[in-house]
């Protein structure tokens, strides 16, 4: 395995550089027309629907699918199992790149993005949610950056400083876990405010707990998904700690994802009974809700069950994605399919192909920045000068 | 006592007052409930009196110099189509037909200037402020532009610049707030041919309606919009019919947008409280499990070598005991034989002296001696 390689070697035409170089160029014309035209130019916003996919999929979606990072680092540091060590560096790493990604993509939804501190250090709007998230969300991506900062300090050779970094290994980790608690929940508390426009069976009071208990499994669906990809695609990166450790870590997170899924299904019935909203379960909407329950979540949690006794990877593979799609479709549901459901089908919203191809470029940029630093930082190998370090 | 245009000058001198004080916060999570800032003024719009004429609608658009509309405000033929508010239209008039049958009624909608704003409540940058006048007036220099404030307005009034690159704007009615600062009507109410809206002290407004209700129950229906719909707004709605036949949501209920939220932001001290603490507390704990057992496998090695090595002396011990005994046995028989020896050895030089002393006796008479046979062979 080779250590250090030169910052960007030679960029060869495969298929993988093809498909992201032409994703990477369109993505650069779409930034030009959202600010050059404005949000008009290039969504389907209106003023019925002001949040649209860059809301529900890049941002609810997308802090969802990055829960992995607090969990795994809470699995393995403050409960103890060290079997998932080698797992919480990628798992930092992709946390951080998604939440990196999160607020990149806030960049081009909010009207005038150079004001995005603006809540944090300018004027606190302390009564909104809003507020929570964007400061929560803020405090963790400098968390995460700490977190992840090892790796490349390894990749530089500064020990003395990577040194008292991982000093701070506890301390970062409560906090990650604390701030990804409040701004988990708090995302799904942004629909609290408004009763009137989300479908009952999604609108709860329970909100900001399905959010954070979903993010849970999420995130560890993540992980066991990330985990299968990269395994196919970057298995020479990956060094025997790694390798020999990860099954172990597919399947600890199956059975925990399959039995937090089981817990979350019971509060979402418990949601349902509070509110006595059986009877919307026999109408379209409630046909659609079960879908999402059913299909997925009790199917990939009873997948993942049986995966995890029978020891079969395939099938807790198969198990991730399904979950993984459950949770991004849950935030859609309550974001955009859901939400205004009370308005006549001509004024409800679907994405404009710049919206969905401005997204897909967002995930571009996050595949092809985690494939850049997992070939040159140490993060599915340890770094030969640590390796007995921890 | 509802105020018309010729007894607002008198008012305004009382109310001026209030008019100066400095906007405040909407409320937070509390146990108190919030009604209203105390003579704050607002809107009486009698729906039964509308005639969908939209003068009110061509004074907004001047009061607040915004661009000329498609259509003339004088072409009624706009009001086929159902419109919402928009970027260019702070108020609209819609045109319903009643249920019932009979002419087609008229209702006039722009923001509803809710007592506790959903808007002000969801900005995360307090780019909306509930004036003590009663007006929820917008700060554009503060404005992300993120939109929660249309996502969480119960009543669909904001409106957004979405043409507008570089800075867009939140829009909506602002009740003529600076014209109220200076002792005017609103743009609207001042148009208004047929009296359908009056302004005046919200607590005013709401007496005024009740009576009319009082006195025409065959005209109006027995409810007053925006008295208690999300909390209260300062704009107050009167019909002949149900309100959801013109056009107003008659499912928000009384709970104001704040409230709906602050058990949520409630929760969010409680978590930084104690989330800390129980994950410490998580983290010592497999911390001391892992302490205990590694001790407890230090300890069973420990014990291991301990009786091994006790057995082993054990077994030393036991061999060595063994030969001692047969060692001193050994002795005991050598000494015993020795013994034995030393004794037989003993007896027979006795003997041997006690045959040297008779033979010397016989020695002293020489015929006993040639008789006596040799010692030898016996």
């Amino acid at each position: 395995m080779q250590y250090v390689k030169p910052l960007v070697g030679k960029i060869k035409p495969t298929p993988f550089n093809i498909i992201t170089g032409a994703i990477i160029i369109m993505g650069i014309f779409l930034t030009i027309a959202r600010f050059a035209g404005g949000l008009g130019t290039v969504t389907n916003l209106d003023n019925n629907n002001p949040w649209g996919l860059w809301i529900g999929f890049d941002l609810l979606c997308g802090v969802a699918l990055a829960a992995g990072g607090y969990v795994t680092s809470a699995t393995c540091y403050i409960f103890g199992l060290k079997r998932f060590h080698s797992a919480v560096r990628p798992a930092i790493l992709t946390a951080f790149l998604g939440y990196a990604l999160v607020v990149f993509a806030l960049n081009y939804d909010v009207g005038r993005p150079w004001r995005l501190p603006y809540p944090v250090f300018f004027s606190q709007g302390t009564s909104s949610l809003l507020f929570e998230v964007g400061l929560c969300v803020f405090l963790y991506l400098n968390v995460l950056f700490i977190e992840f900062t090892p790796a490349v300090l390894e990749w530089l050779g500064l020990k003395r400083a990577r040194d008292i970094v991982m000093k701070l290994t506890l301390v970062l980790t409560i906090f990650g876990v604390v701030l990804s608690t409040l701004h988990q929940s708090s995302l799904g508390a942004l629909f609290l405010i408004a009763p009137s426009k989300l479908h009952p069976l999604w609108y709860s009071g329970y909100l900001p707990i399905y959010f954070f208990i979903s993010s849970i499994f999420a995130g560890m669906s993540m992980v066991i998904f990330e985990g299968s990809l990269a395994h196919r695609f970057l298995h020479d990166k990956m060094d025997e700690t790694h390798l020999s450790e990860s099954q172990g870590v597919s399947m600890g997170f199956a059975k925990a994802a399959s039995f937090i899924m089981m817990g979350y299904l019971g509060i979402k019935l418990i949601g349902l009974a509070i509110d006595n909203n059986w009877h919307h379960l026999f109408t379209g909407w409630g046909a659609w809700f079960l879908v999402e329950l059913v299909g997925f979540v009790a199917l990939p949690s009873f997948l993942y069950a049986i995966a995890a006794r029978d020891k079969n990877l395939k099938l807790v593979r198969v198990a991730s994605v399904l979950a993984v799609l459950g949770v991004v479709l849950n935030r859609l549901n309550i974001s955009l399919v859901a939400f205004n459901w009370h308005l006549p089908s001509s004024q409800r919203y679907f994405p404009s192909w710049m919206e969905i191809a401005t997204s897909i470029f967002i995930v571009t940029l996050g595949v092809v920045f985690y494939r850049f630093i997992t070939t040159h930082m140490p993060v599915l190998y340890e770094h030969p000068d640590y390796r007995h370090d921890h | 006592m509802a105020i018309t245009r010729r007894k607002f000058i008198g008012w305004i001198g009382a109310a001026a007052g209030a008019t100066t004080l400095t906007a405040v916060n909407s409320h937070g999570a509390s146990n108190k409930e919030f009604k209203g800032h105390p003579q704050s003024v607002g809107v009486l719009h009698d729906a039964t009196r509308c005639i969908g004429c939209r003068l009110c609608e061509a004074a907004c658009n001047t009061v607040n110099e915004m661009p000329a509309p498609d259509k003339p405000f004088d072409d009624l033929s706009v009001l086929d189509t159902l419109r919402r508010t928009t970027e260019k239209t702070h108020t609209v008039v819609n045109k319903f037909q009643p249920t019932a049958g009979g002419s087609p009624l008229f209702a006039k909608k722009q923001c509803n200037h809710c007592m506790e704003p959903a808007c002000a409540s969801a900005c995360f940058v307090k780019a909306f402020q509930k004036d003590k006048t009663g007006a929820v007036s917008y700060d554009a220099s503060l404005c992300v532009g993120c939109r929660y404030c249309m996502v969480a307005c119960p009543f669909g009034i904001p409106t957004y610049e979405y043409d507008e690159p570089l800075t867009p704007r939140v829009l909506k009615c602002t009740m003529c707030l600076p014209l109220i600062r200076e002792g005017k009507l609103p743009g609207c109410v001042e148009v208004c041919p047929r009296e359908a809206l009056i302004f005046g002290e919200r607590s005013q407004l709401i007496k005024q309606a009740r009576r009319r209700i009082q006195k025409f129950p065959d005209q109006y229906v027995d409810h007053i919009y925006g008295e208690t719909e999300m909390g209260g707004t300062n704009w107050l709605y009167l019909s002949g019919v149900p309100f959801s036949e013109i056009g107003m949501r008659e499912d928000l209920g009384t709970t104001s947008a704040p409230e709906l939220t602050a058990g949520a932001l409630s929760a969010v001290p409680m978590v930084v409280g104690l989330w800390p603490v129980f994950l410490t507390g998580a983290w010592a704990i497999s911390r001391r499990k892992e302490k205990i057992a590694a001790e407890e496998k230090a300890k069973a090695i420990e014990e291991t070598l301990n009786s091994a090595a006790e057995d082993t002396r054990k077994q030393l011990d036991d061999q060595r005991k063994k030969l001692t005994r047969e060692k001193e046995s050994a002795i005991a028989f050598e000494i015993k034989k020795a013994l034995a020896e030393a004794q037989q050895k003993a007896e027979e030089e006795l003997k041997a002296a006690a045959e040297q002393k008779a033979a010397a006796e016989k020695a002293t008479e020489p015929v006993d001696q040639s008789t006596v046979p040799p010692e030898e062979d016996k």
